[in-house]
């Protein structure tokens, strides 16, 4: 076992773990950051996506050593502000404005995967969220209301 | 919960060498592959491990005279922003763009896709297509491994015991044009029915064609030059009539086999018409 450091939404966490644990298992687990979800366990669901080094990646395949020294950011940390005064992100109000979950198991890897797009810049063009969600799948919506949910959070109209 | 394989932590590849030399241990780069092998539903996982993360030998793109230099760590997201590859070889951008998603782009290297050597690996053709050199690292040197040299059977390569893949050469040609198809059942997270990567050297309008490579994947045990349609196409002009002899001759040229993504009969019909639609695309027609 070996010690490793990292940011998780801003705060720093250490764990003493197998440096082969999972991210994901790291969050989940050790952390206690359940809102990380583990749908397939293989990539290919993107229910477990979170942003390390400002980049998406699936957690069920990040080994925990390949981690250290980064910036991991959850569902967690979307929401902003202190105690009383904390307040949900653009992103998270745009989707319970349209209606963009249904059963929520795929909405923390939608969420991140908006996020990171957001952040770089992406705007309300429908072909391009599809893509920034192409590693997202979800069995309940369609998609058509995640979508708008982004397109929303990235100004445009509904 | 999947199985947490011991992993060694080199910070220089002399020390990785070190660990290689001393005992068998699994490479570890984005870990896209080998994340799914630790759950042990695809066979027994890694034994031992070793992580390549902090190895910075292993980075980069540069444009080293004539040849193009990729880092064996070098992600998908990286090759898509390259500026480097999008003008040298431009089919590679695209390939990566066709592979997973985000998420998987972000973390998989093409040393990883490579090394894995899965048949349907979607940079191999273009490796194989664009006269690639795969470049060996040990504790005794470095050596050069041919493309067409490196898939030597079914998920397996030429690298030696105590090798890594450090990084890979391509040659840049002037003239020279690489296009680049895969078939997959969605446009994102689909692994390939048949992957097609084709180059020539265009002569100009009209002209013949020359230096003909063409590489799939996903026909067979491991990537492969279809080199008896090569040779239907070398020295010809991309006409309707070449296209028709050149699908034909594919078709019967590979033997691909029936499998959990699609049948013998689907490859070879898509990989002919695949390949005809490309020389029609390239032929104006």
């Amino acid at each position: 076992m070996t010690a490793f450091r990292f940011l998780v939404n801003g705060e720093p966490v250490e764990v003493d773990v197998p440096g082969m644990r999972r991210l994901l298992d790291v969050l989940r687990e050790d952390l206690g950051l359940t809102g990380t979800k583990e749908g397939c366990g293989e990539g290919e669901c993107g229910a477990c996506t979170v942003i390390l080094d400002g980049q998406v990646v699936d957690a069920c395949l990040v080994p925990i050593c390949q981690v250290d020294g980064g910036f991991v950011r959850t569902v967690e940390g979307l929401a902003h502000g202190p105690g009383e005064a904390r307040r949900l992100d653009e992103l998270q109000a745009a989707f319970l404005e349209t209606g963009g979950a249904q059963c929520g198991i795929c909405t923390p890897g939608m969420l991140m995967a908006a996020r990171a797009y957001l952040d770089a810049g992406g705007g309300p063009d429908e072909g391009a969220i599809r893509e920034a969600i192409a590693g997202n799948l979800c069995r309940c919506t369609g998609y058509t209301k995640i979508v708008e949910a982004i397109e929303l959070a990235a100004g445009g109209g509904r | 919960m999947p199985v947490e394989p011991p992993i060694e932590l080199p910070r220089t590849l002399a020390e990785a060498y070190a660990l290689l030399a001393a005992e068998p241990l699994t490479p570890i780069a984005g870990g896209t592959d080998l994340m799914v092998q630790i759950t042990g539903e695809l066979g027994p996982p890694p034994d031992r491990m070793l992580d390549l993360s902090r190895l910075d030998e292993l980075r980069g793109v540069a444009l080293d005279g004539g040849t193009l230099v990729l880092g064996a760590r070098t992600t998908f997201a990286e090759i898509r922003r390259s500026a480097l590859i999008r003008e040298h070889l431009p089919a590679l951008v695209e390939a990566a763009a066709t592979i997973g998603a985000a998420q998987i782009q972000n973390r998989a290297t093409i040393g990883g896709n490579a090394v894995n050597a899965s048949p349907a690996g979607d940079s191999l053709p273009i490796l194989l297509a664009a006269d690639a050199a795969l470049v060996a690292g040990g504790a005794g040197g470095e050596r050069d491994i041919a493309a067409t040299e490196f898939w030597t059977a079914y998920r397996t390569t030429a690298l030696a015991p105590g090798e890594l893949l450090l990084r890979i050469r391509i040659p840049v040609v002037t003239g020279r044009e690489v296009r680049f198809r895969k078939v997959g059942t969605r446009r994102a997270q689909a692994i390939s029915k048949v992957v097609m990567a084709l180059a020539w050297h265009d002569g100009g309008p009209a002209a013949r064609w020359t230096n003909v490579r063409l590489a799939l994947g996903s026909v067979a045990d491991r990537p492969i030059r279809a080199t008896a349609t090569e040779a239907v196409l070398e020295n010809a002009a991309p006409v309707a009539e070449t296209a028709d002899r050149a699908a034909a001759t594919l078709a019967a040229e590979i033997h691909p086999i029936d499998d959990v993504r699609s049948t013998a009969d689907y490859r070879r019909v898509v990989a002919a018409r695949v390949l005809h639609r490309l020389i029609r695309d390239a032929g104006g027609w």
